[in-house]
């Protein structure tokens, strides 16, 4: 039989205001145990929430960016359960009325766009952490991240594979960092994913029957997940077996996920609108200012990209997938107006770069003006491609001016004719075999005279001016 | 001695202005009276130290309060003294922080001697329910003070300070008022931030004060009103000097009286106690008319399942983990959590719990708590039709005088349904007061309500004052046994 995965996410995102969502404690990660913490935000008894303006902000920004409509009217409630990490005992969010529904998302599979629908964003508060003490071997609570804001988006169930989840969380977190409501850091855990995943039949209709999968803290350990989860679902049902519906945990380090509780062990959370808490009440005038004030969002800078700068849409999607390297694209470009050159550095050179050692595009920093007068000074002939190689890697690790580099590790390109002639007459005349070669038409022999003379040169010389006297010396 | 028994804050102010006395006179009558009643009254928690109150006089504010000493019900938070709640589960809690109620009182100048005993969690209606002592009624030391805040109602009525802060959810301040013979006033729903307020049921909590007089009411009123940023259900309101408004004359002030409210169950001395201050009323120019009302069959459901389901999520913090009572020897996160809970809270406590958890879950949801919702809707139109045609609404604030301990605490219900003339005004958040309007035949006092439209503290106020100074039934302070008689 065949099965048909489908899969829908609850994706959890941490806003990056500067206070918490109702209190003006900072909103930090790391700091000491406890630190960034008020009566607020660890729900002392009598203390009242106020929301954070600026949480509805960013919340609208996020809707806008997925397409969503912005509800002028909505309302925060409490979801009602105990756990330590939870100071009131109750974590206010939002249910009935969310304040964003129905958007969506494209995303690109193999060559495909994709369609991925929202159901929903809603507003609510962090949780603590549960922290082992080794001191006491007990457990302590850390609040810091008590009341940090979040907004939790709910995607239809239009997801079928691991790599489509993958693409699409890639996407989700490129639009978030855009609209900079999220640094979208999965290893902090500023960017969390809840996975339900369940079988049916190929081309039924039918839903079957869904697990959902908590503690999935990175794009790998979602694909992961899934894999695991589409393997452990086809198997019972092809062993005859009922998957049940029912809450799990993925551990990442062993690859496995454990269950966690059942549909009838499943919290009855006593939702109820936050009496604490007056409704959201939206003039269209804000949303359709915030709107206004959007930046440029990665399918319209794509589209600029390919129409007015003449990339390839290739090029065009891989830089856009990524805020920093889109805004250092961008950034090139105020002085250095060749896009196509920009681009072919990133594609090569500052990607392999990152690739090798495994860094996060969105992690990337290095001065764009410098870059784009170390391209100017190729352009010059001052250096040649591969020293501009090395000036970018020493760019990359340890900042400073291309200029200085360059004079530091005298990477300045030799055009000076006679100075390389001299170099090409000596090794012509120690390396007969290779001449002969090249006189019995071997013409790739040229290769190895270049390598030659960049070698003794020190790879500063001009390769133009190289090729250009060694076809001369070698014909004559 | 300074004899503060029947001293009102108007009058000590009056003292305070001429030079007779100086705050350190009332801070001294108040304290020496706390001694010399307070083991018969048993109204305070909690009785600052004299190194604490003097630390209060050392700073004391020039403001409208100025040395007037005063007591806190047990659950509006303040900065490093015990605040309880009357319950086993904060029997040892000290907030890091004031009441936004409590900063004003000191920026006007009060001096807090201390916390006032109150049913648990402000659940009841005659401080039976207080996990630490009972509360007597300064009147009849067999009876009852009323509740929730009978600490603060008995406080006042002993003489023991001059006015107490009390908060009200279905009467809590206006029936402890009405059964100790003293002024309570719960302002509408928002004019008094919450902030510190040890929350009962986050919609229909008001803090309010309970007086002698219905002048001292607008005073304490005016210094605790205000927009306050950090209660988001804080209404901004402008302030208003209450005292202004007591001109006295009621001529042409329309009062509707709503007929259900005077049926048959209600105790026939009250009806005639209220009957004649109506007369009164009408008497002094008011126009008084008869209008029916149609929630009384549902009211006290409603209220109950609104503010049990508020309690339930509201009092789940309590839970051991980071304040407050954690049970010994227990076995994990769960079994602590059952054990300091079924430990810290009283009976009545846990009977709203778990009505409130059970009108918010799934399958019983609609059919209660959104239906109350609904139900609360109706009720909040039904008075807004009312105040289209009348200034004020005239009821008994109680169905009864004090009672005796243990007369009512078998039957829940009945206790509950007790609570019909006042509940509805929460549910609406409207402001009322309850005033003395004379005494049954076993010399206990009867409390009279006006309910006002929203933000309309000025019509009751004026109404209720003129009334007092014409009955002559203002600060008439009772007697306390064995003490003063």
């Amino acid at each position: 039989m065949n099965f048909e995965t489908v899969i829908g996410l609850e994706v959890h995102v941490e806003l990056k205001t500067k206070t918490k969502i109702f209190c003006s404690c900072k909103n930090e990660f790391g700091g000491d145990q406890n630190e960034n913490i008020c009566p607020v935000c660890i729900g002392l008894p009598g203390t009242l929430p106020v929301l954070n303006e600026k949480v509805i902000e960013y919340a609208i920004k996020a809707g806008l960016a997925l397409n969503c409509d912005i509800q002028l009217i909505s309302r925060m409630d409490r979801k009602n359960y105990y756990y330590p990490d939870l100071p009131k005992a109750y974590q206010i969010s939002q249910y009935e009325l969310p304040i964003c529904l129905g958007g969506h998302v494209d995303i690109v599979v193999n060559g495909q766009i994709k369609r991925v629908g929202i159901t929903r964003i809603h507003i609510e508060e962090d949780a603590g952490k549960l922290v082992h003490d080794p001191y006491s071997d007990g457990t302590i609570v850390d609040y810091n991240r008590g009341g940090v804001p979040l907004i939790e988006i709910v995607t239809e169930p239009d997801l079928r594979t691991a790599e489509e989840v993958r693409v699409f969380m890639e996407t989700l977190r490129a639009m978030l960092l855009y609209v900079e409501v999220s640094d979208c850091k999965m290893q902090e855990g500023s960017m969390r994913c809840d996975i339900n995943l369940s079988l049916r039949e190929q081309g039924t209709e039918k839903l079957g029957t869904r697990s959902e999968m908590k503690n999935v803290n990175s794009f790998r350990a979602a694909v992961r997940a899934v894999e695991y989860e589409q393997y452990r679902q086809k198997d019972m049902l092809e062993n005859g077996e009922t998957v049940i519906q029912e809450t799990r945990r993925w551990d990442d380090e062993i690859g496995k996920s454990y269950a966690m509780r059942s549909k009838e062990e499943a919290h009855d959370y006593r939702y109820f609108p936050d009496p604490d808490l007056v409704p959201i009440v939206l003039e269209q005038k804000t949303v359709d200012d915030i709107k206004a004030n959007m930046p440029e969002l990665p399918n319209a800078k794509k589209k600029r990209y390919v129409d007015e700068l003449a990339l390839p849409e290739y090029d065009a999607d891989i830089i856009t997938s990524s805020k920093t390297l889109a805004a250092f694209f961008d950034a090139c470009l105020k002085t250095y107006n060749k896009p196509k050159t920009v681009s072919n550095w990133i594609m090569g050179d500052i990607l392999r770069m990152l690739k090798e050692q495994e860094i996060d595009t969105e992690d990337f920093a290095m001065d764009a003006s410098e870059f784009a007068l170390l391209l100017t000074m190729v352009d010059e002939n001052k250096i040649n491609q591969a020293a501009a190689k090395k000036v970018l890697e020493e760019m990359y690790k340890n900042g400073g001016k291309a200029v200085d580099i360059v004079q530091a590790k005298g990477l300045s390109q030799i055009s000076d004719e006679s100075f390389i002639l001299d170099i090409i007459k000596k090794i012509i005349e120690e390396n007969p075999q290779p001449v002969a070669d090249y006189k019995n038409g071997n013409k790739k022999a040229v290769a190895f005279f270049v390598g030659q003379v960049m070698k003794q040169s020190k790879g500063k010389a001009n390769p133009k001016v190289v090729n250009e006297l060694l076809n001369k010396e070698l014909d004559s | 001695m300074l004899d503060i028994r029947n001293l009102t804050v108007k009058k000590a102010k009056e003292l305070l202005d001429k030079k007779e006395i100086e705050p350190k006179d009332l801070v001294d009558a108040s304290y020496a009276r706390i001694g010399a009643v307070d083991d018969k009254i048993e109204a305070f928690n909690t009785v600052l130290s004299i190194e604490e109150i003097n630390t209060q006089l050392n700073k004391i504010s020039d403001g409208a309060l100025y040395g007037i000493p005063y007591s806190l019900k047990d659950n509006i938070c303040t900065k490093d003294i015990l605040t309880t709640c009357s319950s086993k589960i904060l029997y040892n809690y000290k907030p890091p922080f004031d009441a936004t109620v409590e900063i004003k009182l000191k920026n006007a100048g009060g001096i807090m001697m201390g916390k006032t005993n109150m049913d648990e969690f402000a659940m009841g209606s005659s401080n039976e329910n207080s996990a630490f002592k009972n509360t007597k009624n300064p009147w009849d030391l067999s009876r009852v003070p009323g509740g929730s805040s009978g600490g603060p109602a008995a406080s006042v009525a002993s003489g023991e300070v001059l006015f107490a802060l009390g908060s009200d959810t279905g009467g809590s301040i206006r029936e402890p008022a009405a059964l100790c013979g003293i002024v309570g006033l719960k302002p509408t729903y928002g004019l008094v931030s919450r902030y510190g307020l040890i929350a009962f049921g986050s919609s229909l909590d008001q803090i309010g004060p309970l007086t002698k007089t219905v002048e001292d009411s607008a005073i304490v009123l005016g210094e605790i009103t205000g927009h306050d940023q950090r209660d988001s259900t804080s209404a901004t309101a402008e302030k208003i000097d209450y005292t202004k408004c007591l001109s006295g004359d009621i001529k042409g002030k329309k009062i509707a009286m709503p007929r259900q409210f005077f049926a048959k169950d209600l105790n026939a001395e009250i009806k005639e106690s209220i009957m004649a201050a109506i007369r009164k009323l009408e008497s002094m120019g008011a126009i008084v008319e008869e209008v029916d009302v149609s929630f009384v069959d549902y009211v006290v459901s409603t209220y109950y399942i609104i503010s049990s389901a508020e309690a339930a999520s509201n009092l789940a913090r309590f839970d051991g983990v980071r304040y407050g009572l954690r049970a010994n020897d227990t076995n994990g996160l769960v079994d602590m959590y059952i054990k300091t809970r079924s430990e810290g809270f009283g009976k009545e406590v846990k009977r709203r719990i778990m009505l409130g958890n059970y009108v918010l879950s799934s399958g019983y949801y609609d059919a209660y708590y959104l239906k109350a919702l609904k139900a609360r809707t109706v009720i909040k139109n039904e008075f807004e039709q009312i105040f289209k045609n009348y200034d004020v609404i005239v009821s008994p604030t109680y169905i009864s005088t004090a009672f005796e301990f243990g007369a009512k605490s078998a039957s829940p219900m009945e206790m509950y349904l007790s609570d019909i003339y006042t509940v509805p005004v929460n549910i609406a958040g409207l402001p009322a007061i309850s005033i003395p309007c004379g005494l049954d035949k076993q010399g206990l006092p009867i409390g009279m309500q006006l309910i006002g439209k929203p933000f309309g503290e000025t019509d009751i106020l004026n109404i209720a004052h003129a009334y007092e100074i014409e009955s002559g039934n203002g600060n008439v302070m009772p007697f306390v046994e064995g003490v003063d008689r």
